[in-house]
């Protein structure tokens, strides 16, 4: 527990009860200093209810944040230390873009040059050097965004909160400003948390992403992590794609689905447990077969054409009437010659595999 | 070890109690201060008001001994029959009349519709006393069209009932027209596919579309007309309403307690008809909510001519009313001398307070629309935006709509009670300009609210809360954003305080002083003591004084419009 030193952000058990109904249940979770971390999950889930709750803007029922070691539960926003952008922007209509960006900086009576220095030097970094004296409306969504950042920056806050900031841009857009949110961030090094339903967005811009799910934690983890061993079925389905069979723990290291057995780490199950057994379609093999554990032989039912690769559906004994997909690339559907009604083997390595208990539906 | 834990877990299982900031406190100590403002300002004075009915004239508790004597006199009584009686008649007829003129404006080709849209606000610039008057000239005794009423007698329900139909009917028409503006177009596409009978689509999608919008507007009028003073105090004759009951016992019997006991029962029907309109207008929004596609009407001649003769007809009825009031001003006297003169406008050598009141008037209704501007304003914001404190705030809502359900008079005589007891501290006010200014603010004081409210929450949730992230003090923003971007809705409710406290009468009849008499009261006056001529002519001045004042308002809204549209999405 090194990190235990660098931890910005602590949030101990949080509840937020909004009459009857619990939003956040017991959420514990640490923050480092300068990471960038996502808040990940479907709609409802509570992420928005976290980022408040840590925004001091609804405070929770229970449960503890610490900032920079400074007790900060019960403390109202304003005397807390954030900058936040939301979704909407709430750029003030009636200001110039340098008037919004100094708004932080003019409570702080700070000399005007200063301020007029500050506020430039702000909008060079976000790349609208020659925009400060148009109004909001005259700008576009993807500018009005930066806007809205450079005034959350303005006043040099130790935590940025970001409220789903890009779902409102189109996509290319939202692309582009990935990357440059995340540039920023890193160049700045101010600690970031940002909430996002998009997957996409949590892995390529995330140094940690926590996936939430009906107002609990299921997750914590790096990309790599969260989208190589998801620690939940809810997990494993909601990023990215993944196949889930039903089968039983033959013996330790060992599951059947239908008939066929699969070599895999079975720690945590004993012999005879239901379990659902998953890989994600990326992971099976259709190539190199000079193992030949877990092969099965499938069969192809669908067959799309996704432009860099092939999503196939196999179907098959071993599967008990599951379809199972699995990603092909190009060049393989060519030279195997598969097409629709093909039957080839197909490998499940063992390191790929993981179990979850059994998926009720 | 697993004892810390433990004692952890059920530390943590404390409630967290938000610390307040300083914001917070000044938002809530201004609300609650506006809050109690009213409380003393509405309810306090009517409690007063209702015990007051409950006592004798020395002040011992009766009982309800003057309610039964009241209802055992058949006088008295009879005037609660004749209010509701001419009320409903009144509303059945601006029912009509309005849902066809509004048919006309928003459903039809009709040509010309801008001026029929502009004719029906004018009775909203009159005192409602002008249509009374107006109607003297028209069928009164030496009335130009007296035998059209082949021998009935105008005074009495006849003028009454044409008197209040005249100044209510814009305020039902504004009702109705939004009601069908909001129908929502793809009922009638659907309509037209199932070849539905133009009859049957009128029955089926028409009338459902926009019966809150009628009812409504139905709770309204019946209100208005029920409580008036103005109209039946003029052509009203010997035929007794509740409003000039208490008028009568207050001025001419001083018989306080009677009056109070007849404001009760004036109070009661007031606040049932508040009431079923609230829950009415619930459901209107939820309508409103919905997403519809905005009907367009086709060119349709023969409904669009015969709308026309309809709205013509209307229209020429309206301006009958203030045109005759203009002309019967100017005559030098009526009937035996029609020249032109300004005689009727000397008004300082008549009784009932001269130029004086009307400038009185003017000072009066700029103090309310100043005052009552700000604090209704910022009321409205402290409650809409304040952050946590719910009960409070709703408690605040709740007390903002209290005084659309009081009428004028009722207000009017509970200020007599409460501000003229010595013992009250704020007994200093009554008599001075003060009490009229607080008595208007505090009469209009919720539809200024919801006009506030409904601005308010066009702005983004979030200003605040940006705000407070940047550390800027909540009055900044305030100053800086909500009001500079809320500037139409805060001219609206000035505007609207401006006209309503130089055109009413009924909260303010009992409340002045000889320093400070205004001109609606003068125009009450002067008719009382049969200066009927010079009574229209300041009538006809609160008029071009309200017209001005629309002109101010439109030419400012323009120039804001023009000012701030490089910021305001179209
Ligand atoms: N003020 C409130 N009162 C009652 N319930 C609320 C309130 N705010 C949020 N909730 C509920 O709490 C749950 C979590 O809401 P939250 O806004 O945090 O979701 P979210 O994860 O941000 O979802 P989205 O992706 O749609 O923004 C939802 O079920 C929501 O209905
Ligand atoms: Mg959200």
């Amino acid at each position: 527990m090194d990190s235990a030193a660098r931890s910005f952000l602590k949030i101990e058990n949080l509840v937020k009860k909004f009459g009857d109904f619990t939003a956040l249940q017991d959420i514990s979770l640490d923050v480092y200093d300068g990471e960038f971390v996502c808040f990940l999950g479907p709609s409802g889930c509570g992420k928005t209810t976290l980022l408040r709750a840590i925004a001091g803007l609804d405070i929770q029922t229970h449960g503890r944040i610490e900032q920079d070691g400074k007790d900060i539960s019960a403390l109202p926003p304003a005397e807390r230390d954030f900058g936040i952008v939301f979704q909407s922007y709430a750029l003030f209509p009636n200001l110039t873009v340098e008037r919004n960006v100094a708004y932080g900086l003019e409570n702080r009576k700070l000399p005007r040059a200063e301020i007029d220095v500050r506020v430039a030097e702000l909008l060079q970094l976000v790349g609208l050097p020659d925009q400060g004296t148009k109004y909001p409306a005259q700008l576009s969504g993807g500018q009005q965004q930066r806007v809205a950042l450079a005034r959350a920056m303005a006043t040099s806050p130790g935590l940025l909160l970001l409220d789903e900031p890009l779902s409102a841009l189109d996509a290319r857009v939202r692309v582009h400003l990935r990357t440059e949110i995340k540039d920023l961030q890193r160049r700045l090094g101010v600690t970031t948390i940002m909430v996002t339903h998009d997957q996409e967005e949590a892995l390529t811009m995330a140094d940690r992403i926590v996936v939430m799910n009906h107002g609990v934690i299921d997750q914590v983890g790096t990309p790599q992590e969260i989208y190589g061993s998801p620690a939940t079925s809810f997990v494993a389905d909601f990023i990215g794609s993944m196949n889930f069979i039903p089968g039983t723990v033959a013996a330790k290291g060992r599951v059947t689905v239908g008939d066929f057995p699969l070599d895999c780490d079975t720690t945590g199950f004993n012999e005879g447990d239901a379990i659902t057994v998953s890989i994600r379609p990326e992971d099976i093999n259709a190539q190199d077969m000079e193992h030949d554990d877990n092969v099965v032989d499938g069969e192809i039912t669908h067959l799309q054409f996704m432009g860099s690769f092939y999503r196939a559906e196999l179907g098959g004994a071993a599967f008990s009437g599951h379809d199972v997909q699995a990603d092909f690339s190009v060049n393989l559907v060519r030279r195997k010659n598969v097409v629709l009604g093909s039957k080839l083997p197909i490998r499940l390595p063992a390191d790929h595999i993981q179990l979850y208990p059994p998926v009720e539906d | 070890m697993a004892d810390a834990s433990l004692t952890a877990q059920t530390s943590d299982r404390a409630i967290v109690r938000p610390k307040l900031s300083r914001d917070d406190w000044i938002m809530r100590t201004v609300m609650v201060a506006i809050g109690v403002f009213l409380l003393i300002a509405v309810l306090l004075p009517l409690y007063t008001m209702m015990s007051k009915s409950v006592e004798n004239k020395d002040g011992g508790f009766v009982g309800f001994a003057n309610f039964a004597e009241y209802f055992s006199t058949p006088a008295l009584f009879n005037s609660a029959f004749n209010s509701l009686s001419i009320s409903i008649l009144a509303t059945l007829i601006i029912l009509v009349v309005t849902f066809i003129y509004g048919y006309a404006l928003t459903r039809t080709c009709m040509p010309f519709k801008w001026f029929f849209k502009l004719v029906a606000m004018v009775p909203l610039l009159t005192p409602s006393l002008l249509g009374g008057i107006s109607l003297i000239y028209w069928f009164g005794n030496q009335g130009v069209l007296k035998d059209l009423l082949f021998g009935e007698k105008i005074y009495g329900p006849i003028g009454i009932t044409m008197g209040s139909s005249y100044w209510v009917f814009p305020h039902a028409l504004m009702i109705v027209i939004t009601a069908l503006s909001i129908t929502d177009a793809r009922l009638y596409e659907a309509a037209e596919a199932l070849r539905t009978s133009k009859l049957k689509t009128f029955l089926t999608v028409t009338i459902p579309g926009c019966k809150y919008g009628l009812i409504s507007a139905g709770f309204v009028v019946f209100t208005l007309v029920f409580t008036d003073f103005g109209v039946p105090k003029v052509i009203g004759g010997n035929y007794n309403m509740l409003a000039t009951d208490i008028y009568k016992q207050v001025i001419g019997q001083q018989n306080f307690q009677m009056g109070a006991v007849v404001s009760v029962v004036l109070l009661v029907p007031a606040i049932i008809a508040f009431s079923v309109d609230r829950i009415v207008q619930r459901k209107q929004v939820a309508l409103l909510s919905a997403r519809a596609v905005p009907y367009t009407p086709k060119p349709s001649r023969g409904r669009d001519m015969s709308m026309l003769a309809f709205c013509s007809v209307i229209a020429l009825i309206i301006i009958a009313m203030i045109g005759m009031a203009q002309y019967a001003a100017l005559v030098t006297f009526w009937p035996y001398n029609l020249e032109f003169s300004l005689n009727n406008y000397d008004f300082d050598v008549m009784d009932g307070g001269g130029w004086e009141a009307f400038w009185n008037s003017i000072e009066m209704a700029l103090y309310t629309a100043f005052f009552g501007t700000i604090i209704v304003f910022t009321g409205a914001y402290l409650m809409e935006k304040g952050r946590g404190f719910t009960v409070g705030r709703s408690a605040f809502h709740m007390v903002a709509m209290a005084p659309l359900a009081v009428p004028g008079m009722v207000l009017g005589l509970a200020y007599i009670f409460f501000f003229n007891n010595p013992a009250n501290p704020f007994n200093f006010i009554y008599g001075t300009m003060g009490i009229l200014v607080v008595a208007t603010v505090v009469h209009f004081y919720t539809v200024s609210h919801l006009t506030a409210v409904t601005a308010l929450k066009q702005m983004d949730p979030e200003f605040e809360s940006v705000s407070a992230s940047l550390k800027a003090p909540f009055y900044k923003t305030f100053a800086k954003v909500t009001v500079p971007v809320c500037m139409p809705a805060v001219f609206d409710i000035s505007i609207y305080l401006f006209l309503n406290a130089m055109t009413t009468v009924s909260a303010v009849v009992f409340l002045y002083s000889s320093d400070t008499t205004l001109a609606s009261v003068a125009v009450l006056n002067m008719d009382d003591a049969g200066d009927v001529a010079p009574a229209a002519a300041m009538a006809m001045m609160i008029a071009y004084t309200c017209a001005a004042m629309r002109i101010v308002q439109v030419v400012l809204t323009r120039g804001i419009a023009i000012k701030t549209q490089a910021w305001r999405n179209q």
